[in-house]
């Protein structure tokens, strides 16, 4: 597998490097950590923090900014990061407000930000969590017990991000994470796999017919796979299972169409006209899209869609002002 | 009572032995896990040993206390975390003393023990390294009430470890990585608990 790179061992570092020289406006890389953090740290705001394997990128990095994360962690591709770095970046980022953490259901992802968070506490800095699991395909899977954290983890940081910016209490900013946990569901699929640099080969195999439906961010079987259908069939089949997870009807909504890293845009466009219809259908009013590469699997072709139920708060809050590499509003 | 310098000696031992059954504990991780316990595990007492002799005049909080964070920064996947924290909750149970009986070691071990159950909420009969953990704990306690034999104790507990390992091929995982293979994981020792029996083993040889 090609892949454009120096050496695996290096990956993590040069990427957030890259990046930090990119757009230092926003982003440093903190000094002997693969952590991110923003280039001017905001006092009097909780501080939030989150993270996970690198391979995913925007997420998290590309989210440190205004109006969303003060910090992310990047442990090696598709490897949860050791409680160190992510407690080094808590003590960077940490003010009067205190911290929430933002982790994916993964379990090494849980053990290991929970450790950090308590290593922190033990050093006077009031740390709280949420774990993302906003996957409706599989239960209990290869790396994690429960449902999986994937894509609606983005929003989560949008919305608690601009509930911090309000100068919210460590409790409230904890809530509102909570409740767009509570409100977002997501579905993905892919038609090819993607290569962990330190692996050199693909995580699985898909033959040139085959799709996995229900597939996790590292590659992580979903519910079955079959022949790859038409576009439209497919949304209809992962839209199915978000529309019966929780109650959307009547309501108003945020998609997220999310593509794995080598999906192009064409595609992902494709697959949102038929998720408008189905939704305008359904009589479930679309307040906000975005479509793109939010949260990838290295390059492995696929999508996931991602509906947040909205109330007035979480309108507001979607709303409100951020300016980071990957999301601005 | 048991002094830094007999747990360095034992630490180092149980560093010899894990980095000893590398192969074999990686092995063991191929059919239901990702195939790197041996590898890891080898890794991360690698740089406990190094650690160790710096360590001889220090308290035995901070000998399973560093060793416990070495462990959790160098294994990695869920290991680290779980050995990690069973160290450091012992290291919290044992802070500033330079030395303890058998029976505060015993309540240091089960604050290890429950930091486990608790960090990757999970108890027996899951197929992880409790299964090995709990009926250890369970037997020593039993054996040392009735003896006051630290070395018997040790060696009950040993017997009970591998006794709770090889028990683990009956089980179908419910946590962990081996939990995805489900029924397919009935037959297969959990690397976990065959690690820390290996360390029970050890400790018991050279107490």
């Amino acid at each position: 597998m090609k892949k454009i790179i120096n050496s695996v061992e290096q990956v993590e570092n040069e990427m957030i490097l890259g990046m930090a020289k990119a757009y230092p406006q926003y982003v440093k890389k903190l000094d002997g950590q693969n952590v991110v953090v923003r280039s001017h740290k905001k006092e009097g705001k909780v501080a939030l923090i989150s993270g996970g394997g690198s391979g995913h990128e925007p997420a998290h990095g590309g989210y440190v900014g205004e109006g969303m994360l003060d910090a992310a962690v990047a442990g090696a591709v598709f490897t949860s990061p050791s409680p160190e770095p992510i407690l080094e970046g808590i003590k960077a980022i940490a003010t009067d407000k205190g911290v929430l953490m933002i982790v994916k259901n993964y379990t090494g992802d849980v053990m290991n930000f929970e450790m950090a968070g308590e290593m922190a506490e033990m050093e006077g800095i009031q740390v709280k969590q949420v774990v993302v699991n906003d996957d409706v395909a599989v239960k209990d899977s290869l790396y994690t017990v429960g449902r999986r954290g994937v894509a609606g983890t983005v929003l989560v940081h949008k919305i608690a991000g601009a509930k911090a910016e309000t100068g919210a209490s460590l409790d409230e900013v904890q809530a509102v994470a909570q409740k767009v946990i509570d409100n977002v569901r997501t579905m993905g699929m892919a038609i090819t796999p993607c290569t962990v640099p330190a692996a050199g080969q693909p995580g699985f195999e898909l033959s040139d017919e085959e799709m996995e439906v229900g597939i996790g961010i590292h590659g992580e079987p979903g519910t079955h796979r079959e022949a790859l259908r038409p576009a439209d069939e497919i949304v209809d089949m992962l839209m199915e299972k978000i529309l019966a997870d929780i109650d959307y009807s009547g309501g108003e909504v945020a998609v997220l169409i999310n593509g794995a890293g080598a999906t192009p845009l064409m595609e992902l466009f494709i697959i949102n006209n038929h998720v408008a219809d189905i939704l305008a259908e359904k009589g479930i009013k679309v307040y906000k899209t975005f479509v793109g590469n939010y949260m990838t699997s290295i390059e492995m072709a696929g999508f996931s869609i991602s509906l947040l139920r909205l109330d007035d708060e979480l309108k507001e809050l979607l709303d409100a002002k951020a300016d980071t590499p990957a999301f601005k509003a | 009572m048991i002094k830094s310098e007999a747990v360095i000696t034992i630490l180092d031992k149980i560093g010899d032995k894990i980095i000893a059954e590398k192969d074999y504990l990686t092995e063991l991780d191929r059919p239901i896990g990702d195939n790197d316990h041996g590898i890891n595990m080898a890794k991360g007492f690698t740089e406990v040993k190094k650690k160790l002799p710096a360590m001889a005049e220090q308290d035995l909080g901070t000998i399973f206390k560093t060793t416990g964070m070495t462990l959790v920064s160098t294994v990695g996947g869920s290991s680290g975390p779980l050995y990690g924290t069973a160290f450091m909750k012992m290291g919290m149970a044992l802070t500033a003393k330079k030395e303890m009986s058998f029976l505060e070691f015993l309540t240091a071990l089960k604050a290890g023990i429950d930091g486990v159950g608790q960090r990757g909420r999970s108890t027996v009969e899951e197929a992880t390294m409790l299964d090995a953990m709990v009926p250890a704990y369970e037997a020593m306690e039993a054996s040392f009430a009735e003896k006051q034999d630290a070395k018997a104790a040790l060696e009950a507990g040993a017997a009970a470890a591998l006794a709770g390992a090889e028990h683990t091929k009956d089980l179908v995982a419910t946590k962990g990585r081996a939990s995805y293979v489900g029924e397919r994981g009935i037959g297969h020792q959990d690397p976990g608990a065959t690690s820390f029996t290996f360390m029970m083993q050890t400790a018991a040889e050279n107490f």
